[in-house]
């Protein structure tokens, strides 16, 4: 090869890097991935494209991160955890874990619209198989890529998921539904939305039930802007959720309560987490590269920041570490309602959330330290504004301290008494 | 020989009334009745599960710690005859 065509080689090369900006490929979550990862690695890898493209705007605009869904649509990724045999892929939570972490990296919001999705599928899968009107609604999902919305929080009750103050009003075989549901998360662009609402109008607070909801049947009335801080493009409004004449077979079948502690609570931590590691090691990645840049800069000296990118580097392992602990610890427990539902298992996801939540926020702090003004600054290859302000809903979405009044609850009853290398 | 305690109903339903959120309920309930659906709340339960420990001087191991053992008063019977009542070696 002559010099000129190595020159146009090494051209060509760069021009296929991703610019300081784009989205890097990402790292399995799991070093021991299960996945087939030529063609699944490359749907991800798709979305992210798309998702960090258009992330500044859904950001700015505090907008649906429309083009990314359509994305994860046409790579068909919002069925992926639906049974093969009703048209999914039977993908395990480890595998959408890596979807939050490769889209937290791209565009926070839409892992978190990624996630919250998958959390209510999660509850179908696990508690609808035994269900004909849920088996149909999972074929749905998977066939036209519907989208999933949840409206557990209500008006008068707050974030407090297992308690509520709407009812199921069945007459015959139909019910009535009305719930003033202060957040529901891309609500106006959901495909379903389920609910939570007490079973019947006399029903304790917290004999709730989930009902299925399809876009045909409910209405939604704006009461509330989702105008935030960060993570602007869930477009979390609040709203008045009705619908009328909704057959009762949409009801699930098992309790709340069950599908709360079985699914749904370790769905939410686990994914969430996935979706805040995945902001974190973004953050990390530019401040890397800035160090990098300034050691070219500088031959012979350590820069001042790469002692902060050493700490951080480790918070940032360990988190992965507690993340995978997790996932393992719930794949473990499939299939057996007693560990799944067993105090020792709430309480190994609750400090899964937290530790992860709160370790997200400190490593994405210091990459901005490390990085200083060009991260503080919009607009630049370092900006962590973004990042920093998605990353603090982290220790809020189920305030942290409501997960530590609940694990020092159960820690009264706890034995000890665990091993080292088992769950 | 083997300590024996015949555990009741009664017994059972005397420690549930100290539950707050079971308050002045618990004589309606029937001994199959889903205490979760009238209202037992998690934190409600670990309370049941202490007084339970208190009132039989008893430890409930950690894989008793479920719902499905505390989810009715016979269950709750069953879960603490378990460990008061070890079956004879």
């Amino acid at each position: 090869m002559n010099a000129l065509a190595q020159m146009s080689a090494l051209a060509e090369r760069i021009a296929a890097d991703p610019a300081p900006g784009e989205t890097i490929p990402p790292e399995p979550i799991l070093a021991e991935s299960r996945l087939p990862a030529p063609t699944f690695a490359e749907r991800m890898r798709r979305v992210a494209q798309v998702a960090a493209l258009h992330a500044d705007a859904v950001d700015r605009d505090g907008r649906f991160p429309a083009e990314a869904v359509a994305a994860l649509r046409a790579e068909r990724l919002l069925g992926i955890q639906i049974p093969e045999a009703l048209g999914g892929e039977g993908a395990d939570m480890s595998r959408m874990a890596e979807v939050c972490f490769s889209l937290g990296q791209a565009c926070a919001a839409t892992g978190m619209v990624f996630a919250m999705h998958q959390i209510k599928v999660a509850s179908l899968v696990t508690h609808g198989a035994e269900s004909p009107w849920h088996r149909a609604l999972m074929q749905r999902v998977a066939e036209r890529q519907l989208l999933v919305a949840s409206a557990t929080t209500e008006g008068g009750i707050g974030g407090d998921l297992r308690n509520s103050l709407c009812a199921v009003e069945a007459e015959g075989d139909v019910f009535a539904f009305r719930k003033d549901a202060t957040v529901i998360s891309y609500g106006a662009h959901a495909d379903v939305i389920l609910a939570t609402g007490r079973r019947h109008p006399e029903a304790a607070s917290s004999d709730q039930v989930l009902v299925a909801l399809t876009s045909d049947q409910f209405t939604l009335e704006r009461t509330s802007r989702w105008d935030t801080l960060g993570m602007r493009g869930t477009c979390s409004d609040g709203f008045v959720l009705a619908a009328r004449d909704v057959p009762v077979a949409q009801i699930l079948p098992k309790p709340f309560a069950e599908i709360a502690a079985q699914s749904m609570l370790a769905a939410s931590h686990l994914l969430w987490s996935s979706v805040w590691f995945g902001i974190a090691s973004h953050a990390l990645d530019r401040a890397r590269t800035f160090v990098q840049a300034e050691a070219r800069r500088r031959p012979g000296t350590v820069p001042p920041g790469a002692l902060r990118l050493a700490e951080a580097t480790s918070s940032l392992q360990a988190m992965k570490g507690t993340i995978q602990g997790g996932l393992r610890h719930y794949e473990e427990a499939q299939g057996s309602p007693a560990a799944l539902g067993s105090i020792g298992f709430a309480i190994a996801l609750n400090n899964v959330k937290t530790t992860a939540s709160t370790m997200a926020v400190s490593i994405v702090q210091v990459a901005l330290g490390i990085v200083g003004i060009a991260g503080y600054k919009n607009g630049t290859p370092f900006s962590l504004g973004r990042a920093l302000r998605d990353v603090l809903s982290a220790p809020l979405m189920i305030s942290n301290d409501r997960i530590h009044s609940n694990t020092a609850n159960l820690l009264l009853v706890q034995k000890g008494g665990g091993t080292f290398l088992g769950a | 020989m083997v300590l024996r305690m015949m555990i009741s109903s009664q017994d059972i339903r005397e420690t549930l009334g100290g539950i707050e959120s079971l308050s002045g309920q618990v004589d309606r309930l029937s001994d199959d009745d889903d205490l979760f659906d009238k209202g037992l709340c998690s934190f409600g339960s670990v309370q049941l599960m202490l007084a339970l420990e208190e009132r039989f001087n008893i430890e409930f191991p950690d894989h008793l710690l479920n719902r499905t053992s505390f989810a009715t008063i016979r269950a709750i019977r069953s879960t603490v005859t378990t460990i008061v009542e070890p079956v004879d070696a």
